[in-house]
């Protein structure tokens, strides 16, 4: 069944060529087109879950063993070999579980969406295009491929985001993503060259085998080079930019590209490289730091706005900051699990939020909400499930994957009681945004028009059951890695073992910190961890809960508080609210000066010198030409006058 | 007889109607006077061919003579046809009226 990897892949891309020409050609039926992009999903999915219960099969050892699927040589030059190979192992086969699986859902759930709309072949081709070329990014056996991979899906983003071209705002969105992500991706392709300049290969097995011929120096400056390519992708300080504006594409795209898959492609890259990242403590400090302010940075952001599909965008990017904040403190299973368990809650969220649009017949602004959960049931509680994950409720899937983030940030060789601080601040800042949007969304009276208030209705049962199975995923999805304090078993740390390393099999989750001798006190060896694990995890959880209580009384309770409060610290209000004034000081200072200098090479070099120097010549030999054409008068006797002085010249210095 | 002009005299002469009919070539305006000016150069190149090979004992120039005198003909068969037309044509023979070709 392994060896069959490669198909997992193959049929997103024959979905893509399917629709993309033979069902643009012949205008095929919507019908047609959806079944087929969809089915191509189901296959890929399909696949994945059985492909990933061969590998249960085998021993822990092996399933990191097993060899790379090489379909063909790709670029065979000098020292430079590279094969279109496909990798199978744990860390690969739960990403494109969660890949496919997730896409799947909102495939089926696209199908409902966008159902009117006139680009609906090119919708499914591109959807299609996407979900091939992040499996070639998941799959993928070496750097190169994986690059491939990683354009291709910056690419589909650039597309979907930009899918409705006619106006300014996505085209420009669109634009302003695969710039901002080219400067990542300059840094990542930098970094895949010093891997092949000094290791000679590009292929993961080989690389990471021969790590340990890098100099400090090098693994580190390589590991900061590919976290550049990172924060591009994945949206973290300071590239995050573009993700709120990727907002303008059509919400199910925001939900699988720009929440659970294409954004945390920068997490899985940097667990793939995890043997390089343990090599250089310097860059894992500085993804962990970038990760934990990511984190805070973007949650402050998402605690005003008003517009739901960004107040999501920002509660995405903060999200993304802690699994970057897991991996840069060494856990990355944990960062992996809640990618997961985001996957699930956020792709949930973001197709919760364009049920609401489709009910609001395209409302964004929640100020224009408000009621909706009598008239929306089932997108009300698949969101309010949604929302408690993401809070960190204990018993929803977030919990147990957040949990393990902070108790890491704290306790891990690499962590600190300031990122924990961080993260849980974050946290507490997440469960308040989200219940506000929650609440003003769906509780309270109605807001919007009469005319927009007559059409309410549920979403068809199309878009609504992907709804309930990712909101069944969001509530289950973390019980396979309950952590040991609480007396459960880490399944999803123990799979991922093999491929990432950590704790061997049935080791405490708190008994092998270094905190632990430091803070265990009485000397009761082991338990000191454990109590401390369980008192931070309880001290999470009411700083989540302080987080709703607040937006439970500023947004059911005294709906004039927040206003108050607004008024009060204006400044600091309306600092936050226009997000920082980031996008107008990189306005001003990288994209107009950039600008600028476009300008100066255009007026000045190009038109000075080049045209300048072009014209000139151009200019001289038209000028010769308009003196010497006098010379060709017509008259034939003064051309035989010509030749004849001329012979005569000719003569006299032959016989001189 | 022919032996007693020394060689000099025959290139002279030679010279002086070659000069004769070039500078004819270069100020005449008739088309046919220039055409007739040019036969003359060629009859001048033939007497030093001819004197040439007479004073060397070689019948290379005499060849040559013979090569000249039958381009000589065909270039006055030409050469006479492009005049008649010309004067269909333009109403003209004068080389100064015939500039149509030029800038």
């Amino acid at each position: 069944m392994i060896d069959y990897a490669w198909l997992i892949p193959l049929f997103p891309a024959m979905g893509f060529l399917f629709n993309g020409l033979i069902g643009r050609w012949c205008n095929l039926d919507k019908r047609v087109v959806s079944w087929v992009a969809c089915s191509a999903l189901g296959l890929s999915f399909l696949l994945s879950v059985l492909i990933f219960f061969s590998l249960l099969k085998l021993a822990p050892d092996a399933r990191a063993a097993v060899p790379d699927k090489i379909l063909f040589d790709w670029i065979v030059s000098g020292d430079l070999k590279t094969a279109v190979g496909y990798k199978v192992d744990p860390l690969s086969i739960v990403m494109a579980l969660v890949v496919s699986g997730v896409s799947f859902f909102i495939h089926i759930y696209s199908v409902g969406y966008m159902h009117g709309d006139s680009g609906f072949t090119r919708y499914f081709a591109y959807l299609n295009l996407f979900v091939f070329m992040m499996l070639t990014l998941v799959m993928a056996n070496n750097f190169l491929l994986m690059f491939v991979g990683w354009e291709g899906v910056g690419l589909c983003s650039y597309l979907l985001i930009g899918f409705w071209f006619e106006r300014d705002a996505p085209a420009n969105a669109g634009k302003k993503a695969f710039v901002v992500n080219r400067v990542g991706d300059f840094g990542f392709l930098v970094g895949i060259f010093l891997i092949f300049v000094h290791l000679g290969t590009l292929e993961f097995n080989q690389v990471f085998a021969k790590a340990h011929l890098l100099t400090p120096v090098t693994v580190t400056l390589i590991t900061l080079l590919l976290f550049v390519g990172a924060t591009g992708k994945s949206a973290q300080i300071p590239l995050y930019v573009w993700l709120p504006d990727a907002m303008e594409g059509p919400t199910p795209v925001s939900s699988l590209i720009h929440a659970a898959t294409m954004v945390t492609s920068g997490v899985y890259m940097i667990a793939r490289c995890q043997v390089l990242y343990s090599m250089a403590p310097v860059s894992m400090g500085v993804v962990a730091i970038f990760g934990a302010a990511t984190a805070i940075y973007a949650a402050s952001m998402g605690l005003l706005q008003f517009d739901i599909k960004r107040v999501l965008a920002y509660s995405t990017i903060s999200q993304l900051g802690y699994m970057f904040l897991a991996v840069g403190v060494g856990a990355f299973s944990a960062g992996i699990f809640h990618l997961m368990t985001h996957a699930f809650f956020k792709g949930l969220l973001f197709l919760g939020a364009g049920s609401v649009m489709h009910a609001l017949s395209g409302e964004l602004d929640m100020r224009n909400m408000g009621g909706l959960w009598k008239k929306t049931p089932i997108t009300f509680w698949t969101f309010l499930m949604a929302t408690v994950a993401i809070a960190g409720i204990p018993g929803f899937s977030g919990f147990f994957s957040k949990d393990e983030i902070l108790w890491q940030a704290f306790s891990s060789p690499h962590g600190h009681l300031f990122l924990w601080v961080v993260g849980a601040a974050a946290a507490g800042m997440t469960a308040f945004y989200m219940f506000r949007l929650t609440f003003v969304t769906f509780l309270g009276q109605c807001r919007a028009t009469e005319e927009v208030k007559k059409h309410i209705h549920e979403s068809p049962p199309i878009m609504t059951v992907p709804l309930i199975i990712l909101a069944g995923l969001s509530v289950i999805g973390g019980y396979i890695g309950i952590p040991h304090v609480l007396g459960g078993r880490n399944y999803f740390h123990e799979f991922l073992a093999p491929v990432l390393g950590g704790l061997p099999e049935g080791s405490g989750h708190a008994s092998f910190s270094p905190v632990k001798l430091a803070y265990a006190n009485g000397g009761v060896e082991g338990s000191g961890g454990a109590n401390l694990e369980i008192i931070l995890m309880v001290v999470s959880v009411i700083i989540a809960l302080i987080g709703i209580g607040i937006a439970f009384y500023f947004y059911i309770r005294n709906p004039e508080v927040p206003k108050r409060l607004a008024q009060r610290a204006k400044t600091c209000y309306t600092i936050i609210f226009n997000k920082y004034y980031v996008d107008e000081i990189y306005e001003a200072s990288f994209v107009n000066s950039t600008k600028k200098i476009g300008n100066f090479l255009w007026r000045e070099f190009d038109d000075g010198v080049i045209d300048r120097t072009v014209n000139v010549v151009g200019g001289l030999m038209l000028w010769w030409g308009r003196i010497l054409r006098k010379i060709q008068t017509g008259q034939v006797q003064s051309y035989a006058l010509g030749m004849l002085v001329g012979a005569v010249v000719i003569i006299i210095l032959l016989i001189r | 007889m022919l032996s007693s002009v020394p060689p000099f005299y025959y290139f002279l002469v030679s010279a002086l109607i070659f000069i004769i009919g070039a500078i004819g070539v270069l100020v005449r305006r008739n088309a046919i006077v220039i055409f007739m000016c040019i036969e003359m150069m060629l009859s001048a190149v033939n007497l030093s061919f001819i004197a040439a090979s007479h004073y060397l004992n070689s019948l290379d120039g005499v060849l040559m003579v013979f090569f000249v005198m039958t381009v000589a003909a065909a270039e006055a068969a030409v050469g006479l046809a492009i005049l008649v037309l010309l004067y269909r044509g333009r109403g003209t023979i004068k080389a100064d009226e015939i500039n149509l070709l030029k800038w």
